[in-house]
């Protein structure tokens, strides 16, 4: 009378589709909360996914229910400890504890907010949502990389190794068909009838059959004759039934890039700045990682001069010194001769400054880009970092930096080129959303 | 005691893990127990071990094994989940499904002594009372439930593949606002067939001969051009209408399904599939309270005639005796805990009182039970509850005053007209009847949640649809959840509807919501 089933192996997750629809219900509201954490959090955790907070309201499944209070009602509790009859109670304020007459449906009525956790991929796919990596295949790269076979149909004429079977045996089996060829075993049959025949013939007496068995046994004769003549005439299967499967070179699209994270860290960059410089690289390095299987990143760090360091010293350590951007261009340049050759790596970089430079530097940075390093990249960002405080000041003086003064003109016709100023935390994202903003293209000009 | 201690080797199991032999010799002792002691009556049993994580699933698509995906099941998923990993929330030990087979969920964490615990819960207290409980035996169709579940499942399934996830959505999120309205409270007649009804109509023509009176017509007739006569016109036509849509209707959800003008035959198909479901699980509501007693009592049977057989060790029991407490604990009104009556707690303190009042009565008992007092069949007795009540006329017949002094149970009297709450009656002489009649009417259904009935229709005008909250005592509806409601209900109706709250005693309209599609505005 007892069945134990073991379930444990089941597939789980059978709550999955309802996952998704329930995201698919509170999108607008989660995207909401993704956009305001981003804010409010630091950039390094961004990726483990993320404890989401969203108003309840929205999803609310309303129904007809009576109201916690008011009217005339009666309930009872437990646990009297000295009231006796007719005593009388102040009307506890807010909360229904009171109410045991009406309870709230189990749907967490007077929920206000409602909490649950994102999985790393759902996270992502919020936060980079309507965001895609400009010139995502460099053309050059086309032409010499790694191809790799995928089917593309049937064709007539190919290899025997090729040879579909299930297409040539259908085509085969069609003609047949089509062509009446007869069976093999029709034409079985036919000769056991014959030889059936013939030994009947035999055991005869005489020899002979009778006038009507020697009749059927002529037309038999005859239909084997036509039978065999069909199936010789017949081929079993003929050429034109060959189908071969057809494979295409396809290039394998490069799926590595580099990200040079280039960043001025003299004495006028202060911490906090450095603060908004990472995180707007680690948003980058994120959003990579989602189109390209291995990212590498390059850390180039410069005053007046310039030197490739690790991920540590890029962000915390301090020097002094002047500040001539050209030099970390320049190393830039030889980190990409040395060890990133364009055909197999997609270029990318971000360069964080405060916009201070050497004033006869401006020229040797513009000619740096626009002849060595815009042709290899397929994306070069110039994030300008501004003190609070300086930026108002700047917005009313209409004043502009430096390396703005020298690369704003770059921009204007090189596409892959983008400068932005930010001020603020808050700003990160969005001047990040609009580099990377799916018509930037069509919305830049 | 000694004799316990001794026999060691008789013992079902002696560690805390499981593995599938111990379970099957711990079920068979139990199925011992409970068929040849207690005398239950049972489906046969489909234990299945499940992880947590299967435990979570099955918990947000109401504890069914098979349902069709909608999104506030996801909902309940996320929400349950937080709550389980932060720790706020433990998982139910067990789910227990209504159908033949009947089937157990048991976790795979669960220790021995709570696999023993759960199934003598689940698969033989909750089974036999699905078994034999008038409610369910009525509305429920434990052979052909799950696979009903199958059919709904793939049938939504398939809905979504054709006609898009948002117009499936739309239909499922109004028939589930609508679920709780969805339910036929009581059987109605059978439809009357042809012949029926020509046959009475021919009876009606017989009896209108023979009674016949030429005196009756020259009784002096109204004048036809009275105001009156207009006015009668009205009301009949009123009542032809609603005699033609069966109303008053307190189905909502089927007086749309089979009215409402603009659905489509799948549309109608979902909502069908809503309301089913919705009535399977009517009497799980209405019984809450007792079901779980029924099993609280059984187990703890069951549990102790293990222990008295030397089946189970005294670790075993005290582990037993843990898990027991903490489910039946019932915190008090100003605990913080406090959440209402817990039915377990209350569902098994009536089993265990009915069980003392049969054995071992008291004075008061032979005075407010003399049916059952003292008449030593306690099991017996008890099954006949469990077959024939509900929550509500069990506590009205069962209660006992010294279930009430236990729990030191008081009543309020909460009148909107009073500035206070005045206790109106505690557990005392005086007060017994008020309170168990009080209690009685909190698990009663039709109390609780709201009356609300489709009243009529415009069918001929702008085919605007009347629904009507029939108010008691002043408590009035959710007011933005209602209106909400309603516009669910207008998306189903295709045109306006009105909903009118009605005072019970007096009759008079006391206020009224209007919703009208957005397509319709204006026009």
């Amino acid at each position: 009378m007892l069945y134990i089933v073991d379930r444990r192996k089941n597939p789980t997750g059978k709550s999955l589709g309802n996952r998704q629809r329930f995201m698919r219900r509170a999108k607008a509201q989660i995207k909401k909360a993704v956009e305001s954490t981003i804010r409010s959090r630091g950039i390094t955790d961004i990726s483990s996914g993320d404890q989401i907070t969203i108003p309840g309201k929205t999803l609310k499944e309303p129904g007809f229910h009576h109201m916690g209070r008011g009217g005339n009602r009666n309930y009872v509790l437990p646990g009297n400890k000295k009231f006796v009859q007719g005593d009388r109670i102040a009307r506890p304020q807010g909360g229904d504890s009171g109410s045991g007459g009406s309870q709230a449906s189990p749907d967490g009525e007077g929920e206000d907010e409602f909490q649950f956790t994102l999985t790393r991929d759902e996270f992502l796919d919020i936060f980079f949502e309507d965001l895609e990596l400009p010139d995502l295949l460099k053309k050059s790269l086309k032409q010499t990389t790694a191809f790799r076979n995928a089917r593309a149909g049937f064709s007539v004429e190919g290899t025997p190794s090729n040879l579909s079977l299930v297409r040539t045996m259908r085509n085969s089996l069609a003609r047949r068909i089509g062509l009446r060829r007869p069976k093999t075993a029709e034409v079985r049959e036919l000769e056991e009838k014959i030889s059936a025949l013939q030994a009947k013939a035999e055991k005869r007496p005489n020899g002979k059959l009778t006038k009507t068995d020697e009749d059927t046994l002529h037309t038999l004769l005859a239909d084997l004759e036509e039978a065999k003549r069909r199936m010789k005439a017949i081929p079993f299967i003929d050429p034109i039934d060959t189908r071969f499967n057809q494979f295409q070179q396809i290039p394998d699209p490069n799926t590595q890039a580099v990200m040079f994270c280039l960043m001025d860290v003299s004495g006028s960059m202060s911490e906090q700045m450095k603060e908004l410089a990472k995180r707007f690289f680690m948003l980058l390095h994120l959003f990579l990682h989602r189109k390209y299987e291995h990212v590498e990143v390059v850390f180039i760090r410069h005053t007046s001069r310039a030197a490739e360091v690790d991920e540590e010293t890029f962000f915390y350590s301090r020097e002094t010194g002047g500040t001539i951007v050209s030099t970390a261009l320049e190393e830039m340049k030889k980190v990409l001769v040395d060890r990133y050759p364009t055909d197999q790596w997609n270029i990318y970089a971000a360069q964080a400054s405060d916009g201070d430079n050497y004033s006869n530097d401006g020229a040797k940075c513009t000619a740096l880009l626009a002849q060595d390093l815009l042709p290899k990249c397929q994306y070069y960002a110039y994030i300008e970092i501004t003190d609070e405080r300086e930026a108002e000041i700047f917005a009313a003086a209409e004043g502009e930096t430096a390396l703005w003064k020298s690369y704003a003109p770059l921009a204007r016709d090189n596409p892959r080129f983008a400068l932005k100023r930010v001020t603020k935390a808050a700003d990160i994202f969005p001047v990040f959303r609009e580099l990377f903003a799916k018509n930037r293209a069509e919305a830049g000009r | 005691m000694s004799s316990k201690t001794k026999s060691a080797d008789k013992l079902l199991f002696t560690s805390a893990d499981w593995d599938f032999e111990t379970l099957k010799a711990t079920y068979d002792a139990i199925e011992d127990i409970a068929l040849n002691e207690l005398k239950l009556d049972v489906y046969p049993n489909q234990v299945e071990v499940i992880t947590s994580e299967q435990m979570l699933d099955a918990y947000s698509s109401i504890g069914m094994p098979l349902m069709y995906h909608h999104w506030s099941f996801g909902k309940r998923f996320v929400r349950d989940d937080v709550m389980y990993r932060k720790g706020y929330q433990g998982l139910a030990y067990e789910i227990v499904i209504n159908s033949n087979p009947c089937i157990s969920y048991v976790m795979e964490e669960n220790t021995i002594v709570m696999q023993a615990l759960v199934i003598a819960h689940a698969a033989f207290g909750h089974n036999h009372f699905f078994k034999n409980n008038y409610l369910f035996k009525q509305w429920t169709d434990a052979d052909g439930i799950l696979d009903y579940l199958q059919f709904a499942k793939s049938y939504i399934a398939k809905c979504e593949d054709r006609y898009g996830f948002d117009a499936v959505e739309r239909i499922l999120d109004a028939a589930h606002a609508l679920m709780d309205q969805g339910v036929n409270r009581y059987s109605r007649p059978e439809k009357p067939n042809l012949a029926a009804e020509l046959k009475r109509e021919r009876e009606r023509a017989k009896y209108e001969d023979e009674t016949y009176n030429d005196l009756w017509r020259t009784l002096p007739q109204p004048n036809p051009g009275d105001q009156d006569m207009d006015e009668l016109k009205r009301k009949m036509r009123v009542e032809e209408r609603r005699a033609q849509f069966g109303l008053p209707e307190e189905n909502l959800l089927y007086f749309l399904e089979k009215n409402a003008p603009t659905l489509q035959a799948w549309e109608r198909e979902i909502l069908r599939i809503v309301r089913n479901i919705g009535q399977y699980f009517y009497p799980q509501k209405q019984t809450k309270m007792m079901n779980e007693g029924c099993a609280c009592y059984v187990h703890y049977a069951i549990m102790n005639s293990l222990y008295d057989k030397g089946l189970i060790s005294e670790g075993a029991m005290m582990e037993f005796i843990d898990y027991h407490s903490r489910v039946v604990f019932q915190a008090e009104y100003d605990d913080q805990r406090y959440s209402g009556f817990n039915p377990y707690a209350l569902g098994f303190a009536m089993m265990q009182d009915i069980h003392r009042i049969c054995v071992d009565p008291t004075e008061e008992d032979h005075k407010w039970f003399p049916d059952i007092a003292g008449n030593n069949e306690p099991v017996e007795t008890l099954k006949e509850a469990w077959a024939h009540y509900r929550d509500e006329s069990f506590i009205l017949q069962f209660l006992s005053p010294k279930v009430m002094r236990d729990m030191r149970m008081f009543m309020i009297d909460d009148l909107s007209s009073s500035p206070h709450l005045e206790v109106a009656a505690i557990h005392d002489d005086n007060g017994y009847r008020k309170v168990r009649r009080s209690l009685a009417r909190m698990h009663d259904i039709s109390v609780r949640e709201p009356d609300m009935q489709v009243v009529d229709v415009d069918i001929r005008g702008n085919r605007q649809l009347y629904i009507q909250h029939t108010e008691h005592e002043g408590i009035r509806l959710e007011k933005s959840e209602a209106e909400m409601t309603l516009g669910y209900i207008g998306q189903l109706w295709g045109y306006g509807v009105t909903l009118q709250a009605v005072d019970y005693e007096s009759g008079e309209i006391l206020h009224e919501v209007n919703y009208t599609p957005d397509d319709l505005v204006g026009n």
